[in-house]
């Protein structure tokens, strides 16, 4: 419980399943400052994480809950002090949004495909450790904008229904 | 089949991954493109994600590479693309702390923080805030303040956020958003809600006051956001052990109200937020636990491994504090021992065993040994320190706890854990008589086939130093011996001290050590032969009570301070002779067995032990004359001289030298509107006394921490230097601005603040040594140097031998010696034997006969070369 209480998230991390980082962000200047360490840390992770699929792990006084799916595995890490539960709703967050801007096919491939898109749902997620937002539609809604790029006659069904939705939301909200 | 897989693999990912051998200089090369015109966004979009991609794999950019890419990233805020935009916010966001002249894009970050197009603002705020400094600041506050309240909620939260991270560099100019922040905080949003919250309390945290008008506010309403909640109940808590409220009003207080309404919120986060707090806090009782530790029951059998982990680590944490509250949910702690979550189940094991009956040790143990081998190295840790806390608790268990500790001593493993089984072990033999012999057999065994070296060299130290005295002691000398043959040059010195000192010890066994020690003198290693020509002459010498000062009881000075004191020797009138008696004793470092069993093993290196009379040592050498006063002798922990809530705080330690004290007065202003100058503490001085000096503090501005000292000199007779001083802070007050701190005028005026008494005892002035063989010192000290006095009290306000014991320690500040500190149960009478050094070097023996009636009867004999100090230390139990 140090500074203001704010900065909960220590990191946050997407690799791939050979435990090779796609993504990874350390928000504390005092913890896992150097490549080297972050390394070594998240091979030790990847190593005790990859085999059992069992949500949360304590590892050098770091608390880190995690999530897998297919060929990847997302991780976020706290102090080890830290509610986990509040971890839990990070790791809930940054997974379900990527699943969003993916439509559901969370895997390597499409992750660096779209890989600008989820820099910038990092970014959105966590600020520098503290959590900027924890609600996935609306962490989709600031970041997946291409939507807006695709002419009318190439939109799925489904997003046009979604658009007209929306807008008419804005109608009666105005 | 894998190399099939792999080529699959390299097949599909080969078109799309387009991030694989990325190389640096060539991404940069590309940056090119950014200054063709009209700008192809999807091109440069692309480019800009394999730089940040590189930059997040580690890759550094110099200075020079980042401000180039920075300059070729500001051309592209010609593009209207959205993406590419945002793209350039986080490379500006990226290259910020490493490129030039960055504040070049303020301009167009203002441009789109003020703009319509929301998609925009909410992430320039944030690029913008992390390119501005002190001096940029001013330029761009009015927006902030409107963003902070700005109906959009993204908007308001990047400013927010943004505005914490300015707070530590531009703490003044943030404050004065306090009320933006206010009105933010009535956002229907529950983010806006929640960072508005921390920007609050971060502005208002240095004000006590504030901080609680707030929580007091927020309390009555309810937080819609469950994050701002959690921080709401940190905050409450931090309050509630601040004020130290007592039990029996806590319950009544609006703020433990507050954290226990808390347990009926709908999300779970808050839930355990909350019951986490509670079992947590200070002054609480029964009651007001039990619905707190139902919730974490209750978790314990969520379907979630999360859930279980919080509650299981929360049980764990505070098993020591609430014994019998946690051992209600042993039921469902026993269901996750065998969790499929390894770090859940040992969390659960541990706890068990913190809280468990003398009589479940052995499931238990037997449940561990099934998958110790699984665990982390980490893991391995706590469950030897919950052995450890369990040996302490049911001495009479250690027969399987110790053949446990060896099992686990003879498995693999890393440096730290090997470390901690054998400080276990130490610790049980140490503590526990009946424990030594096969404490210390183990222990031979384990040297037998030991790889790290510093363990066997503290495993030959212990054998030395209990090896003589155990029932055969002639069996460790096989062990130790092996050693000379076997080890490496460090092992084999230590192996020959340990032998020495069976030499010096055990009679009978005088001979063989002396031919063992003769082959010795043949090692290849200097130091190895060295030791050995030492100890084969001081044993040839036949004069047993040389032995004692030169092989069992070796002076352990404090390293740091012994060199000080030889330079000043050295620099000073050389005909005196060097007196290492005046050298402090180092610290008798007894390891605390933390209760609280964290999983936490810091992989930061612990910052090595000093003492607190090295520490001081170095401080008070920047005094003027203290170097006339000699080496220190000790330094007292610090004790409070005002309450903690006042308009100054001022604390004492007391630095003792042979013939002065130097009271150190560290002082807090907690005014911000006030700036001290010339401060000092006057101290009436008893009889006996005289001053010396004052070194007053000249400065004090607001919330720092400052130092003022006051040197006295003792009574030539130690007989009158338990007195009480009387003391006054005096100071001159100048008002100053709270925001600058900044005197107002050059005009202050004196003023003066009364300070509680200070006091010095005879424990202050007296230094704990630990004799290793109280016995022998004790005999030495019938002769004629030495002054005995004695005396017999009743002591009527103890009513058992271990509080007489602890008391009579207490009072006089010796180390005890031969574990004569524990009475053993069961028992009506007891001697405790102590040691310690007096200032000036005058060493203390002392022998308490303890005899328990109606209340204890003590008769106390004191040794001591020093009539007046033999007296003293009489006196001061009466």
């Amino acid at each position: 419980m140090d500074g203001f209480m704010m900065d909960i998230i220590k990191g946050m991390c997407i690799m791939d399943n050979d435990g090779n980082r796609i993504l990874a962000k350390y928000y504390d200047k005092n913890i896992l400052s150097t490549l080297k360490e972050q390394k070594a840390f998240e091979k030790n992770l990847f190593n005790k994480t990859h085999r059992s699929n069992t949500e949360i792990i304590m590892l050098d006084g770091l608390t880190c809950v995690y999530k897998s799916n297919v060929d990847l595995f997302f991780y976020v890490m706290g102090s080890a002090y830290e509610n986990e539960l509040i971890l839990l709703s990070v790791l809930n967050c940054l997974y379900d949004s990527i699943s969003l801007i993916l439509k559901k096919n969370v895997e390597k491939r499409l992750v660096l495909e779209n890989l600008e898109i989820i820099m910038l749902a990092f970014d959105e997620i966590c600020d520098g450790g503290i959590i900027l937002d924890a609600d996935p539609s609306s962490v989709v809604k600031r970041v997946d904008l291409r939507n807006d790029d695709i002419p009318i006659a190439e939109q799925t069904v489904a997003q046009v229904l979604q658009s007209a939705r929306e807008q008419l939301k804005w109608s009666i909200l105005k | 089949m894998g190399s099939f897989r792999r080529e699959k693999e390299e097949e599909e990912d080969g078109p799309s991954n387009a991030y694989q051998n990325l190389e640096k200089t060539s991404v940069l090369q590309e940056t090119r493109t950014f200054n063709e015109t009209p700008v192809n966004a999807r091109k440069c979009i692309h480019i800009l994600t394999k730089i940040l991609y590189l930059i997040n794999q580690g890759e550094q950019l110099v200075a020079r590479e980042a401000t180039d890419c920075f300059f070729a990233m500001t051309k592209l805020f010609q593009s209207k693309d959205v993406v590419l935009r945002r793209m350039v916010y986080l490379g500006i966001k990226e290259l910020s702390s490493i490129a030039e002249d960055v504040i070049i894009v303020t301009s167009s970050l203002t441009k789109d923080m003020t703009g319509k197009e929301d998609l925009y603002r909410a992430a320039a705020i944030r690029a913008l805030c992390s390119i501005t400094d002190h001096t940029m600041l001013q330029a761009v506050e009015r927006y902030m303040k409107q963003c902070i309240v700005d109906k959009n909620a993204a908007v308001s939260c990047a400013a927010l956020v943004s505005s914490l991270r300015l707070a530590s560099t531009a703490g003044d100019v943030v404050k004065r958003w306090a009320n933006e922040a206010q009105e933010a905080m009535n956002s229907d949003n529950i983010m806006v809600q929640y960072h508005a919250l921390g920007l609050l309390y971060h502005i208002r945290k240095s004000d006590r006051l504030a901080v609680s008008k707030l929580v007091n506010k927020l309390t009555r309403g309810s937080l819609k956001s469950p994050y701002a909640a959690c921080m709401l109940i940190r905050i409450a808590c931090k309050l509630v052990e601040e004020e130290d409220i007592p039990s029996e009003e806590l319950s009544d207080s609006p703020l433990f109200t507050f954290i226990e309404s808390c347990l009926r919120h709908k999300s779970e986060m808050v839930i355990y937020e909350a019951a986490h707090a509670i079992v947590n806090l200070k002054n609480t009782n029964p009651r007001m636990l039990s619905p707190a530790f139902s919730i974490l029951q209750l978790f314990c059998s969520s379907p979630k491994a999360t859930l279980r982990f919080a509650a299981v680590r929360t049980l764990n944490k505070v098993a020591m504090t609430h014994p019998a509250a946690v051992t209600t949910c042993n039921l469902d702690l026993e269901g996750l021992i065998t969790d499929s979550n390894r770090s859940v189940a040992t969390l659960a094991i541990t706890t068990l065993l913190k809280t468990g009956a003398e009589s479940s040790v052995e499931r238990l143990m037997k449940q561990i040994s099934t998958f110790v081998a699984e665990i982390s190295d980490e893991f391995k840790v706590v469950v030897v320190q919950a052995i450890s806390a369990l040996c302490t608790k049911y001495p009479r268990k250690h027969t399987v706890l110790m053949n446990f500790l060896s099992s686990m001593l003879r498995e693999e493993g890393g440096l730290e854990y090997k470390t901690s089984i054998v400080d276990t072990i130490i610790t049980i033999i140490e503590e526990n008589a009946d424990a030594k012999e096969s404490g210390l057999s183990h222990l031979c065994e384990f040297i037998e086939d030991c790889e790290h070296v510093s363990l066997a060299v503290r495993i030959l130290h212990l054998l030395g130093k209990e090896g003589p005295f155990a029932a055969t002691p002639s069996k460790y000398i096989r062990f130790i011996y092996n050693r000379v043959i076997l080890e490496s040059p460090i092992v084999r010195a230590a192996a020959v001290t340990a032998l020495a000192q069976f030499g010096a010890s055990c009679p009978a066994l005088q001979g063989n050590i002396l031919v063992l020690l003769g082959r010795c003198q043949m090692d290849p290693d200097d130091e190895v032969r060295d030791r050995a020509t030492y100890y084969l002459n001081i044993l040839n010498s036949e004069k047993p009570e040389i032995y004692k000062d030169y092989i069992i009881e070796r002076e352990n000075c404090s390293l740091a301070l012994l060199e000080k004191a030889l330079v000043e020797h050295l620099n000073g009138q050389l005909d005196s002779r060097f007196d290492i008696s005046t050298i402090p004793k180092a610290a008798i470092v007894k390891a605390e067995i933390s209760n609280d069993v964290m999983l936490v093993t810091n992989s930061a290196p612990r910052p090595p032990k000093i003492t607190r009379e090295e520490e001081s040592a170095a401080r008070l050498a920047q005094l003027p004359g203290i170097q006339v006063f000699g080496p220190i002798h000790r330094s007292t922990a610090s004790i409070q001289l005002t309450e903690s809530e006042t308009e100054y705080t001022v604390q004492c330690i007391k630095h003792i030298f042979a013939q002065h004290v130097v009271f150190q007065f560290d002082c807090l202003n907690t005014l911000s509107d006030q700036f001290l100058e010339n401060v000092r503490v006057e101290l009436t001085l008893p009889e006996g006394y005289s001053a010396h000096g004052i070194i007053p503090c000249p400065k004090l501005p607001y919330n720092e921490l400052q130092t003022t000292y006051a040197i006295v000199e003792f009574p030539p007779d130690a007989g009158s230097s338990l007195a009480t001083f009387g003391a006054t802070l005096r100071f001159v007050v100048k008002d100053c601005d709270p925001n600058t701190g900044e005197p107002d005028s050059e005009e202050g005026y004196d003023d003066e603040y009364m300070l509680e008494d200070l006091e010095i005892t005879v424990a202050d002035q007296v230094q704990k040594t630990k004799k290793n063989n109280f016995q022998v010192a004790w005999d030495a000290a019938d002769s004629e140097e030495w002054l005995q006095a004695e005396d017999t009290f009743v002591l009527s306000a103890v009513t058992t031998l271990q509080d007489a014991v602890n008391s009579i320690i207490k009072i006089l500040g010796l180390g005890p010696a031969n574990l004569s500190e524990k009475v053993p149960e069961g028992t009506h009478i007891h001697t405790l034997l102590c040691s310690g050094s007096f200032r000036g070097g005058i060493e203390v023996l002392v022998r308490a006969k303890l005899a328990l009636s109606e209340g204890v009867t003590l008769n106390l004999t004191v040794r001591s070369t020093d009539q007046d100090v033999a007296e003293v230390i009489t006196a001061a139990i009466g």
